[in-house]
């Protein structure tokens, strides 16, 4: 083996395993970016992860109670069928509303209280989040129209 | 009678695009000079009614035609003037219609700024822009007719979204369209290419500037919308890996590749099969992004597969302008010989590096942006139960920072070598002092400024200050030390952008480590204290306007005693949507933003309010300013003005080709 052979043997060694280390780390990172969406009734059915998932239906009437003098708030997502208790500390966006559609990001705690790390509602205000749209079109079909 | 007019003259515009992606075409094939010769009355004519037509789409925004359903829908009788213009692409249909007329602005650009260029080349260029345009008008009329009616007019519209009222709004989106749009020119240049069987370095030369307009135009579009997030969202947030993001800024990863790529080819004659692929692919991101942003396809798959025309015909577009031009590719791929080789210490395998890089980064976006959609449509296809799943922004973070990290790396050493072959301590020792003060000065400051830094906060911040260094390597030398050649623009502008690129990363590092920031529930007269500052609320008094209504909090911003600004935020609700929005108040300077959002009322007089302390939050925009000044400079430079003269001897270059095709 020529010494310059040996010096491209060794980059090229060099590069696959940079890239097979840039694979392995992308896919780690893709995996844990990955998060699902459940309906409030595939959570009340136990389908839920342990882990950070996606939570939505719509804010139920006059159920958001807010802790006096702090951020935090209470809240109730329904998809009509059922209904889960969210906490969430912090500021609420814009087109957070009752009756409207939202998807809350967090987990599980205990005592069956979600806990949301972030609340998303944006853009317009009929926008419905489609995976909401999905999920309350099966509990009743009228209302994802 | 005004809309219809429009749409007339839109079907005559399709019309005469069929003409001008028919007959040059042939012309060129067959060798008819008077066929060929047609390209540019085409494109002329086919300007003149595309005006006609966004003329009249804006004359019924203007006179509130609600008959006209794209009116009704984006419009009020209440919105200012402004916004009513503004408001004809603040939908699907409307910015169809404006996609196709910048079209045809490129097009007739194209049309003048080619006459120095061979007739064949010029009438096959334009006749390419031609299909593609047929393709879009095609689209708008028979799936998104910016002029159907409605059969009974509502007595008022329903206003443009609220967001989009904002002057950020009003710039922003058409730079974007004028970015995207002309990356259908190298397109165009390309398959013209392929199709003339010549790819040589007066392609190459003839495209550059092309691409870069559009590229400057992309590039200025991406940061207004960063811009107009970050003070019109009210979170505080630049860049939040949102579908809409991305598919404005994998163009523009992919046609920065293709900037370089074109700098090999001009230069040395190689990189054409990547050139040529890039200018394929940088065009087929932009009308993903087109129809991604605006068709509603990220909105709700189910309403693309209850309803298949537009989304079919999405897809057959794209599978044309894609599948095309890459079948002309595996014909013509024998052709696409390199002139030349180059060692592996050279600017062409840096520029290489440059290149997969930047096409990994862009791959990896794509990948997390479609995931969830094609995963949702496959599921609804198969009729499975809907599992809705979202890539969220770790995953963005970190495959972006794995490409361009070593990216920023290489093109520090990138720009200094020569081509060919550069010996390696040669390129060390010119270097060894840039990446010196970068090294010294990224480990210290931080650490002193702060008092901590984390791993990649250190290495990020040598990464740019070395690519800072590097960029102004030559230009130091040239003005300070009078040492060196005078630099031609091109040089300049690269130098400029290189810069930028630099000043971008330290913004985004430094924004990203030490951002400081509090939600916090206040009283009026409250003092609150973020990051060295003291923030005054000293009340909040109600405003009316024709369109919303809004509580106005006044903050005081202190700094050791002594009174700094006096910020006005606003919660609005606008009238006719019942949406609520935030007016961010931002007190900016040079070295750090300090954001204050007034949120909601948590009743008992308290509000919740969002705080941020955001050091070097201007870098980001300085930096991509620095970046489309640098390519505007580069697309000045000497050789670009002297092409555009007309030139009848072909080059030795061009008739090599001729004869080996």
């Amino acid at each position: 083996m020529t010494p310059r052979r040996r010096q491209r043997l060794i980059l090229i060694g060099l590069v696959l395993a940079g890239v097979a280390g840039a694979v392995t780390l992308a896919v780690r990172a893709f995996q844990e970016s990955l998060t699902y969406f459940f309906s409030p009734s595939q959570v009340a059915a136990g389908e839920a992860p342990g882990r950070t998932f996606r939570l939505g239906g719509f804010v139920l009437d006059n159920s958001v109670a807010r802790e006096p003098g702090s951020l935090t708030v209470r809240f109730v997502v329904s998809d009509f069928a059922h209904e889960i208790p969210v906490r969430y500390t912090g500021v609420l966006p814009d087109l957070f509303k009752e009756g409207k559609g939202v998807v809350v990001r967090g987990q599980l705690g205990a005592g069956g209280e979600f806990v949301a790390e972030e609340v998303i509602a944006k853009h317009d205000e009929n926008y419905t989040p489609p995976e909401v749209a999905g999920a309350l079109a099966k509990t009743r079909p009228k209302v994802a129209e | 009678m005004i809309p219809e007019i429009g749409q007339f003259s839109l079907i005559l515009a399709l019309c005469l695009a069929l003409i001008q992606a028919s007959v040059p075409l042939a012309g060129a094939a067959r060798g008819r000079v008077d066929w060929m010769s047609l390209a540019r009355p085409a494109a002329a004519g086919q300007f003149v009614f595309i005006a006609i037509a966004f003329g009249a789409l804006e004359y019924a925004f203007l006179n509130d035609d609600f008959s006209v359903l794209f009116v009704a829908q984006h419009s009020n009788s209440a919105l200012p003037v402004f916004y009513k213009f503004t408001a004809a692409w603040g939908g699907h249909e409307g910015s169809m219609l404006f996609w196709i007329t910048v079209l045809a602005i490129w097009t007739l650009a194209v049309a003048a700024g080619s006459r120095s260029q061979p007739d064949e080349f010029a009438s096959r260029v334009l006749g390419v822009l031609g299909i593609v345009s047929a393709g879009i008008i095609a689209f708008a009329l028979f799936t998104s007719n910016p002029f159907a009616r409605l059969a009974a007019a509502p007595a008022d519209g329903n206003d443009l979204n609220p967001l989009l009222q904002d002057p950020g709004m009003i710039i922003h989106p058409p730079m974007l369209y004028v970015g995207y749009v002309g990356m259908s020119v190298p397109f165009a240049f390309a398959v013209a290419a392929m199709l003339t069987g010549r790819l040589d370095k007066n392609w190459a030369k003839w495209t550059r500037p092309w691409t870069m307009a559009a590229w400057v135009f992309l590039t200025c579009g991406i940061t207004l919308g960063s811009w107009w997030s970050y003070y019109e969202l009210g979170w505080g947030g630049w860049w939040f890996w949102d579908p809409v993001e991305n598919s404005s800024f994998m163009p523009w990863l992919v046609a920065t590749a293709l900037l370089h790529s074109l700098a090999v080819t001009e230069r040395r004659g190689i990189f054409k099969s990547w050139t040529v692929l890039l200018a394929i692919a940088a065009f087929a991101l932009s009308l993903l992004g087109t129809f991604l942003t605006r068709s509603g396809l990220l909105v709700s798959v189910h309403a693309f597969t209850s309803d298949p025309t537009r989304g079919l015909f999405i897809l057959g577009l794209l599978l044309v302008f894609t599948g095309g031009p890459l079948l002309l590719y595996a014909f013509r791929a024998r052709s696409l010989e390199a002139e030349g080789g180059f060692k592996l210490i050279s600017r062409e395998a840096f520029l290489l590096g440059n290149n997969i890089l930047l096409v990994v980064a862009a791959g990896a976006v794509l990948f997390g942006t479609l995931y969830p959609l094609v995963n949702d449509l496959v599921r609804e296809l198969l009729r499975l139960r809907p599992y809705p799943i979202s890539v969220g922004t770790p995953y963005f973070d970190l495959m972006f920072l794995m490409a361009t990290l070593p990216l920023a790396v290489l093109l520090g050493v990138g720009m200094h070598s020569i081509w060919k072959s550069t010996s390696g301590s040669a390129l060390i020792q010119r270097l060894i002092w840039p990446a010196g003060i970068a090294a010294a000065l990224g480990v210290t400051v931080p650490l002193l400024a702060y008092g901590h830094a984390g791993v990649l906060t250190t290495a990020a911040t040598v990464i740019g200050l070395w690519v800072c260094t590097a960029a102004l390597l030559d230009p130091f030398g040239r003005w300070v030390l009078r040492r060196g050649a005078p630099l031609t623009r091109a040089q300049l502008g690269m130098c400029l952008a290189h810069c930028g690129v630099g000043v971008f990363i330290l913004g985004a590092t430094f924004v990203s480590a030490y951002n400081v920031e509090n939600d916090v529930v206040a009283r009026p007269g409250d003092r609150l204290q973020i990051g060295g500052y003291e923030i005054l609320f000293r009340g909040i008094k109600p405003v009316e306007t024709p369109s919303f209504t809004a509580e106005e909090g006044e903050f005081e911003l202190r700094r050791n005693g002594q009174s700094v600004n006096v910020l006005a935020s606003q919660q609005r609700v606008y009238r006719v949507q019942q949406t609520p929005t935030t007016e961010a108040a931002i007190d900016s300077r040079l070295g750090r933003d300090v954001f204050i959002a007034l949120s909601k009322s948590v009743g008992d007089n308290a509000w919740s309010v969002r705080i941020q302390v955001k050091p070097l939050i201007r870098f980001l925009w300085v930096g991509s300013l620095l970046m489309a000044l640098g390519g505007i400079l580069a697309m000045s430079d000497r050789r670009y003005r002297l092409a555009t003269r007309r030139s009848t001897v072909p080059s030795p270059d061009a008739v090599r080709a001729a004869e080996t095709s």
